[in-house]
């Protein structure tokens, strides 16, 4: 059954809240007939006020009318003479996105129009840094991500240059640039040799947005001990646990020594304390003594309790 | 008629009292007074013991005994917060060793229940004749104290402050530690699968620490998925490494194809206090001729660890982990005091070991 333009209108103009808000594309589809011209631009900036000029047909062009704005996220639904020009507010365009306008005159006539609202000049800068903690010298291992958006956090598509600014604790800082591609600009950097914080700020115009990456020490590098006897118990006692890049591995960290006598197998797992691990064993005998750390192994020594190392 | 009314109530009436007899603890009395074997002696003590009547217990003892009620009484029930504390006295099963006229020697093997599960506790008694019946020589426990003494702890500990969820998105936050599984190996056991492995805390902040695994068919489906519950240390401290085994239960090797490991890491807030030293471990057999990796915890701090559980990984000639056993400790580890520990192996694997490693998880009241 076909329906009649009059009737489909008188349908939509029961229509209330978030039904009409669905509903109304459906009502201006291209089966109803032409209700006025609507001169709408083809792009406008978000939060941009403008007006749109009503103008009427020969059919509709008295009476009042009806307007309505449907954007992402809100309806706009306005009484409006034809001939007069309809007043679209900042605040009716802040989201970005197709917005599509819908006159429809006191004759049950309707007529639309498509305009794009894109966001505006930049004016956020989301900005993810990860790790928050890194090892050091490593390859490819600080990504650094930054998304830009307006005033209103539309995400702005158009291309922008994100400036990220590195300052190490020590050294001298540096710069790198990337363009923002659909909103999104990265870059991927290595870690310095020195541990220490990293702060790493995402700069676009008068935007900035700094984070903080922690760069701490790697593994455990040339791990040795040494011992000091003293009757029959021993203190043993690390260098300075520090990773190849001469870093000291942080407090708390775990060092296992392992010593093997004729009683058997002691182990002890003990965290450093101020940069060294230490550990009192009492020896039978002849024993030996290994030292890791993590999956590090270390040197291992042969213990007298009679004296001879 | 008449006749068989009375036979039958005098039948209920007798069958009523020795009912009652029973339930009042008669027969365990009966077993008492009548400890007329060195077994019965044994088993009329673990009825007491079981009961909880330590007094009762007590006064059973040999007079030759050292020990004292309160020594006694800690042995028996436990105390700051141990194991024993929780658990029940479940079975006792005795078996003679050697015996003459006056004195016997018998083996006691304990199970007691706990919210941990069973603990055994193997001990061989002597047991003396006492005119009629038989008593139990119970030896003094050896409960080693330290001289008082002011232990200062200055270990690193952790805590941490995490994003505030009323920030926008894209703020600052600090990640999860970074855990790695370094090694895994599944195997056949009988009427099980059994994935273990080690796992390393890679990063320099604490993890609280989760091993899940999966077992996938030959089309990537899964046919199980478990995690490693309490056979791992869940807490690990900076390049800590933790061995850890999953256990499925009614799963046949054959029908697996390929396992999905997944380990997930928290951040935590830690201590690295306190500092359990596992000394003078080997593997020997025990009472019951198990094969059992023996060693001694010895608290290196100022503070008791309530209940400490070993956690024992065994590698093979190539240094690939073969197994992963576990056991409680029911005594409280008091500072500096050593105390023994056995961790059961089973004979196939003690056949392959070359090496071992042991590690301690520990629970400390917070009111300590």
């Amino acid at each position: 059954m076909k329906r009649t333009t009059r009737s489909n209108f008188a349908f939509c103009k029961r229509l209330t809240g978030s039904v009409l808000l669905f509903a109304l594309p459906w009502c201006a589809s291209p089966g109803w007939a032409q209700a006025g011209k609507l001169l709408v631009p083809t792009t406008v900036g978000a939060g941009q006020t403008f007006s749109i000029p009503v103008v009427g047909s020969g059919q509709a062009g008295s009476g009042q009318a009806t307007f309505y704005l449907l954007g992402p996220d809100h309806v706009v639904k306005r009484h409006v003479s034809p001939g007069s020009e309809v007043q679209i507010q900042s605040s009716d365009v802040r989201s970005a996105g197709l917005y599509q306008v819908i006159l429809c005159d006191s004759k049950s006539s309707c007529t639309s129009a498509t305009f794009e609202v894109k966001a505006a000049p930049p004016a956020h800068l989301s900005f993810f840094l990860h790790p928050s903690r890194v090892p050091v010298s490593t390859r490819d291992s600080i990504d650094a991500t930054a998304f830009v958006f307006d005033q209103y956090f539309n995400l702005v598509w158009a291309p922008a240059v994100v400036d990220f600014r590195i300052t190490p604790a020590s050294g001298t800082g540096f710069s790198r640039r990337g363009t923002t591609r659909n909103g999104v600009a990265w870059m991927r950097m290595d870690s310095t040799p020195h541990e220490g914080s990293v702060r790493v700020t995402a700069v676009l115009g008068n935007v900035e947005e700094a984070r903080v990456i922690q760069q701490v020490a790697a593994e455990a590098c040339a791990l040795r001990m040494k011992t000091v006897a003293s009757g029959n118990r021993v203190t043993l006692e690390t260098d300075p646990v520090r990773d190849c890049s001469g870093n000291t591995l942080p407090d708390g960290t775990i060092v296992s020594f392992t010593k093997i006598d004729k009683l058997g197998k002691s182990t002890v797992d003990t965290p450093i304390k101020k940069g060294i691990a230490r550990v009192q064993f009492s020896v039978h005998g002849r024993a030996q003594i290994s030292v890791a750390c993590g999956v590090v192994l270390g040197n291992e020594v042969a213990v007298a309790v009679n004296g001879g190392l | 008629m008449k006749w068989a009314l009375s036979a039958f109530l005098a039948i209920a009436t007798a069958v009523l009292v020795a009912f009652a007899w029973l339930q009042s603890g008669g027969l365990k009395q009966h077993a008492m007074f009548s400890a007329g074997t060195p077994e019965e002696a044994v088993q009329a003590l673990m009825s007491e013991i079981r009961a909880h009547d330590y007094q009762q217990a007590y006064a059973s003892l040999d007079r030759s005994s050292d020990t004292d009620l309160a020594s006694f009484i800690r042995e028996m029930a436990g105390s700051d917060g141990s194991l024993r504390t929780y658990s029940s006295l479940q079975t006792a099963e005795v078996s003679p060793l050697h015996a003459d006229h006056d004195e016997a020697l018998v083996r006691l093997r304990m199970n007691w229940s706990s919210a941990l599960g069973s603990l055994d506790d193997v001990r061989d008694l002597r047991v003396r004749r006492d005119g009629s019946v038989w008593r139990v020589v119970w030896p003094k426990p050896a409960f080693s104290t330290v001289p008082p003494q002011v232990v200062s702890v200055n270990y690193l500990s952790w805590d941490v402050i995490g994003r505030n969820t009323s920030q926008n998105w894209g703020a600052q936050d600090v990640d999860s530690p970074k855990v790695r599984i370094t090694s895994m190996n599944a195997i056949s056991r009988p009427g099980r699968v059994v994935i273990l492995g080690e796992v390393e805390n890679e990063d320099t902040v604490p993890a609280y620490l989760n091993v899940n695994a999966t077992l996938l068919k030959a089309d990537g489906s899964p046919i199980e998925e478990e995690g490693s519950f309490d056979l791992i240390s869940h807490v690990l401290l900076p390049k800590q490494v933790s061995p850890y085994r999953i256990d499925f239960p009614g799963v046949r090797m054959d029908a697996v194809k390929s396992v999905r490991m997944d380990a997930r890491a928290l951040l935590v807030p830690a201590s690295a206090d306190p500092v359990i030293a596992v000394t003078d471990q080997g593997v020997s057999k025990d009472g019951l001729n198990r094969t059992v990796l023996k060693g001694e915890l010895v608290n290196q701090s100022g503070r008791p660890v309530n209940i400490a559980q070993v956690l024992a990984a065994y590698y093979d000639n190539f240094g690939k982990v073969i197994w992963v056993s576990d056991g409680y400790v029911d005594q409280a580890l008091m500072p500096q005091v050593p105390v023994a520990f056995a961790v059961d192996i089973p004979d196939d694997i003690a056949a392959r070991l070359k090496n071992y490693r042991v590690i301690v998880n520990h629970y400390s009241r917070s009111s300590n």
